[in-house]
């Protein structure tokens, strides 16, 4: 961490359990992270270790049961609905394992989606994007037209087209190859230095995970 | 969930369907009951040439020569200030194949031995409010011999002996016709002993009630087939839905080695059962239906076509089966898609939703094209058709080719709105709907068959409503209205009402039956009388028809009749009469709607000569309006007239509306039972593409729109295609309203009435149609708006 940058994401003793056949599972329990502006944070565990729970709460996809998140200066708990989607929308980029795209919409409409209705729309950053991500031969294109990796990489460039002060990625090289795998985590490095956002990848990969600024590893419901 | 719409598709469906049958079936037997009791077309029979009574002399010399023949004579009788149909029978030598016609049963003595008996159907005793062994008077002051019920018979129609029939009717030693029976040994030819007075008329499959009410019957069947067919787009959905959420389950029992044939006997074998269940509940559904419908159905045969159905429903066992047959047949063609799709089911298979609709989009294309010959084929139908199957031809081509263009017309507007669209959410509100829209074509036809059926009916009524009202206030010129019991106390009346100052016109009245081209002809007599003259509903005339109606060899003939026959002003007739043949010009065509046979008016003078045998009982009177009260209370109270055969004008114009609305009650009813039914098949339409939009709907609310934004959205993409679906409903709907009109109409009926449009009455149906939606979208859309957040990262999960 870098003290002299603006802290994007702050979490504070964050705990979170769910109910299953009867009994209550811990899954966060106390968790404390920080992440600067630039900063490039990876996040590995076990499987069922919390980390995409704990993904989905800084997002405010789902709720914490205690603790504190800060985004930017927002607190998550203190936001209703319609604050969370304004945060997701003007604050965050979103990248999942399984692309989810917009199938209706061409690559051109799914890159330039979010920063349109955040009223940031950029053409020449999306340009831009788009040569970058190799995807300028494909923005006429449907998503279920692209292999794999050029969808990943039409939702890295969705999520960075706004600008987002912190990127979000829950195992965005899952469905990919090695190779295509690490084409498109380099991309994603140069992308977010480039935009100096946060970046926090949850990943199963230790090999991946290594070529990130910091590398936390979550187990037992709190990071190591 | 899916289990629920499939069964309420199905079983509305049936509903709707069996019920309609259940109304066909119990007409038809009806029908079979009148015909019976007519003894008529059921059975071979021999008429006079001229179509009207003949002497008994003729039935002695033919059973002479080996003809087993038998007398019937048919006349009209007044009990109680009703008419009846008066049936004189000789049972002795009635055909044996005529079977149950006369229901005599095996009290024949009763039957024959004076006084005899009055044989009528339960409903007449209900309608004279009698009791069996009573013996009523007719008008003429004469007893009826005592009353006996015989439930085959069918309602207004009295059997008695012959004998009894010619004493009661005054016509001695006369017969209407001879039914011929099976011949049992030769016999000598017609013409040796008739000569050329007789005609033999062969059975007929046919009556002539079932012929009159073909078009009722098809109607009704169009509206039971319609909505089959929208309950069938409902059980689409349904199985889509089930077929979707199981196709996880379809794969891994393929990955474990389920052959596609073990699957599809297996899924088979489910949809027989769900179909045999949600049929029972649709035929108990269609009985309840048409019980309900009936009193309806049964006005409006009554005030169409004259014919009597009873009040209460009977049905055979055959309709039962027919409708569980029918149940599962409907539940295997709606199924059909997805049986197919589980036979091909790629076990590795990835949902490709764009790709799905590029395909989808060639047979939107394919179905444009099919729907371009459909209209040609409607083209065709409307231009060498001439009957009443070709006019229903017609709309029904129109309607099946609308329907198949509907996609492509829905892909074209939102493909527009697409291009048109600026922000981001408008370009994915409209591609998204365009994705949709394979998956809500059938329901939008659906919705767009029941507004079109709904917007041309609807207009076809008013159109109707507003030209009938308009010819009642024609036809209905006099003031006051009586029916004498009989000619003595007419000539009472006359009388007494000549004397008084505040009529100002006695009007009277007659009507003789006759036959003219092999059909029914009613001749109606009208005073030489400016009333007349200045009101009476004339459609077509030669100059100075008035004045040659005055003659005695002139006439006017009812819109229909000309239509049948192609009679038009300027051609001549021969009418038979008892006093020979009259010949007649045709100076006038006139409108005379609700009438089933075919009529002509000549002056009431001319009629007198030609039937001086008719009852002139009938009287109009021109009466100053306000002593209109004071002259009813004394009439009443003078002659002993009641409010059966004493009525002043307001009150029958008011009587006739009703019955008018009553008439086509039945049609509202189905109506909004189609309409319905449509609702249902979109909001199961929606509940299906539902459940598999999530994928589509997460990621957006992950970036950033909520819940409430997404369902409204949703909302509206529901809305705007239904309310694009309705605005073509409309033009379509005013076609099926001119076919109607113009075509069917006209075929069926032998009415042409004036096209009008009711832009209210559209508007009204457009808020109709966007509050069905708005019921159909609701339940989705809040499901959507009530979704747990977890329920859409579950989407985002990777260990699922």
């Amino acid at each position: 961490m870098t003290a002299d940058k603006e802290i994007v994401l702050s979490v504070r003793n964050l705990t979170k359990a769910y109910s299953a056949a009867g009994e209550r599972i811990a899954v966060l329990r106390g968790v404390n992270l920080e992440i600067a502006a630039g900063e490039r944070v990876a996040l590995t565990g076990e499987s069922g270790s919390g980390k995409s729970t704990l993904l989905h709460l800084v997002a405010g996809l789902d709720r914490a049961d205690g603790g504190e998140i800060d985004v930017a200066g927002a607190s998550v708990s203190q936001l209703n609905e319609a604050g969370l989607a304004a945060m997701r929308r003007d604050r965050l980029g979103l990248v999942f394992q399984q692309f989810n795209l917009i199938p209706s919409l061409s690559v051109r409409d799914n890159l330039a989606f979010q920063s349109r209705i955040a009223g940031r729309h950029d053409p020449a950053w999306q340009n831009e994007l788009a040569e970058r991500l190799g995807l300028a031969g494909l923005l006429d294109r449907y998503p279920e037209q692209l292999s794999g990796g050029q969808q990943q990489r039409v939702a890295i460039g969705r999520a960075l087209a706004v600008k987002p002060l912190l990127l979000l990625a829950d195992e965005p090289t899952g469905n990919l190859d090695e190779a295509t795998a690490d084409d498109v985590l380099s991309l994603t490095r140069d992308l977010v230095a480039q935009t100096g956002c946060g970046l926090l990848m949850v990943t199963h990969s230790t090999r991946l995970a290594a070529t990130l600024d910091r590398h936390i590893h979550l187990s037992a419901g709190l990071i190591a | 969930m899916q289990f629920a719409t499939l069964m309420i598709g199905l079983a509305s469906a049936i509903a709707l369907w069996s019920g309609v049958q259940a109304l066909n079936l119990q007409a038809r037997t009806s029908y079979d009951r009148a015909a019976a009791a007519f003894g008529g077309v059921r059975t071979a029979a021999l008429v006079s040439r001229n179509g009207i009574a003949f002497s008994q002399q003729l039935f002695v010399e033919l059973r002479r020569a080996g003809w087993p023949v038998s007398p019937v004579l048919e006349g009209r009788i007044q009990v109680g200030g009703r008419t009846f149909r008066l049936l004189g029978i000789e049972p002795v030598t009635l055909p044996a194949d005529v079977g149950d016609t006369p229901a005599i049963g095996g009290d024949l003595q009763a039957f024959v031995m004076p006084p005899g008996e009055t044989r009528a159907a339960p409903e007449t005793l209900a309608e004279l409010g009698l009791s069996e062994g009573a013996s009523p008077q007719t008008s003429n002051d004469v007893a009826l011999p005592p009353l006996r019920v015989a439930a085959q018979l069918a309602p207004g129609v009295m059997v008695v002996d012959i004998g009894i029939a010619q004493r009661l009717l005054k016509m001695p030693d006369q017969v209407s016709r001879l039914l011929v029976g099976k011949a049992r040994g030769p016999r000598a030819t017609l013409e040796s002993i008739a000569g050329d007075r007789l005609r033999l008329i062969e059975p007929d499959a046919e009556t002539d009630l079932e012929r009159l009410t073909d078009s009722f019957h098809l109607n009704l069947t169009a509206f039971g087939l319609l909505s089959f067919f929208v309950g069938l787009f409902i059980v689409n959905s349904a199985i889509g839905l089930a077929f979707e959420q199981r196709l996880p389950m379809l794969r891994t029992l393929r990955a474990c080695g389920v052959s596609a044939r073990q699957l599809n006997t297996v899924l088979v074998i489910e949809l027989i059962f769900f179909a045999l269940a949600a049929g029972f509940l649709g035929m108990v559904g269609g009985y309840l239906i048409a019980a309900a419908l009936l009193p309806d159905v049964a006005a409006s045969l009554r005030g169409l076509y004259g014919a009597q159905i009873p009040g209460h429903l009977s049905l055979q066992p055959q309709w039962w089966i027919a409708g569980l047959l029918i149940s599962v047949v409907g539940a295997l063609l709606a199924a059909t898609q997805s049986l197919w799709k589980a036979s091909r089911l790629s076990v590795l298979a990835a949902a490709q939703p764009q790709a799905w609709h590029q395909a989808q989009r060639r047979w939107v294309v394919l179905q444009a094209i099919v729907a371009l010959a459909v209209f040609v084929a409607a083209l065709g139908f409307f231009w060498f058709g001439d009957s009443l199957l070709a006019g229903f031809a017609v709309l029904a081509a129109i309607m099946l080719g609308a329907a198949l263009a509907l996609p492509l017309m829905l892909e074209l507007a939102l493909t527009g709105g697409q291009r048109q669209a600026r922000g981001a959410l408008a370009t994915w509100f409209w591609a998204d709907s365009r994705q949709q829209l394979s998956g809500l074509s059938l329901a939008l036809m659906a919705l767009l068959l029941a507004l079109s059926v709904n917007v041309g009916v609807g207009t076809m009524v008013e159109t109707f409503s507003r030209t009938f009202i308009g010819w009642l206030d024609g036809r209905l010129a006099a003031d006051l209205y009586l029916n004498a019991s009989d000619d003595a106390q007419a000539g009472a009346i006359t009388a007494w009402l000549r004397e008084r100052r505040d009529v100002t016109a006695i009007l009277p009245g007659g009507r003789a039956d006759t036959q003219f081209a092999g059909a029914p002809l009613e001749v109606f007599g009208l005073p030489d009388h400016a009333t007349y003259r200045d009101r009476w509903p004339l459609l077509r005339s030669s100059p100075n028809a008035w004045a040659r109606l005055v003659a005695g060899d002139a006439a006017f003939i009812s819109e229909q009749l000309a239509e049948r026959t192609k009679l038009t002003v300027g051609d001549a007739i021969e009418v038979p009469t008892p006093a020979g043949s009259w010949k007649i010009r045709v100076v006038g065509i006139y409108a005379d709607y609700g009438n089933p046979k075919a009529q002509i008016a000549v002056n009431f003078a001319a009629l007198t000569r030609y039937f001086p045998n008719i009852p002139l009982t009938r009287i109009g009177l021109r009466v100053q309006p306000a002593a209109i009260p004071a002259l009813m209370s004394a009439l009443r109270e003078k002659f002993g007239l009641d409010e059966r055969n004493l009525i002043d004008q307001a009150t029958l114009k008011a009587e006739s509306k009703r019955i008018f609305n009553r008439t086509f009650a039945v049609t509202a009813a189905l109506n909004a039972f189609t309409l319905g039914v449509a609702g249902i098949a979109l909001l199961t339409s929606l509940l299906t593409l539902g459940n598999s939009r999530l994928p589509q709907l997460a990621p957006l609310w992950a970036i950033g729109i909520t819940r409430r934004q997404l369902a409204i959205i949703e909302l509206l993409k529901t809305m705007s295609v239904a309310l694009i679906t309705a605005l073509l409903a409309l033009p379509l709907g005013l076609l099926v309203a001119w076919c109607l009109i113009a075509v069917v109409n006209v075929k069926a009926f032998g009415w042409r009435l004036p096209f009008h449009v009711f832009p209210l009455q559209l508007a009204e149906l457009l808020v109709v149609a966007t509050l069905a939606s708005l019921a159909a979208a609701a339940i989705p859309v809040f499901k959507l708006m009530r979704l747990q957040p977890a329920a859409l990262i579950k989407v985002f999960a990777n260990e699922r």
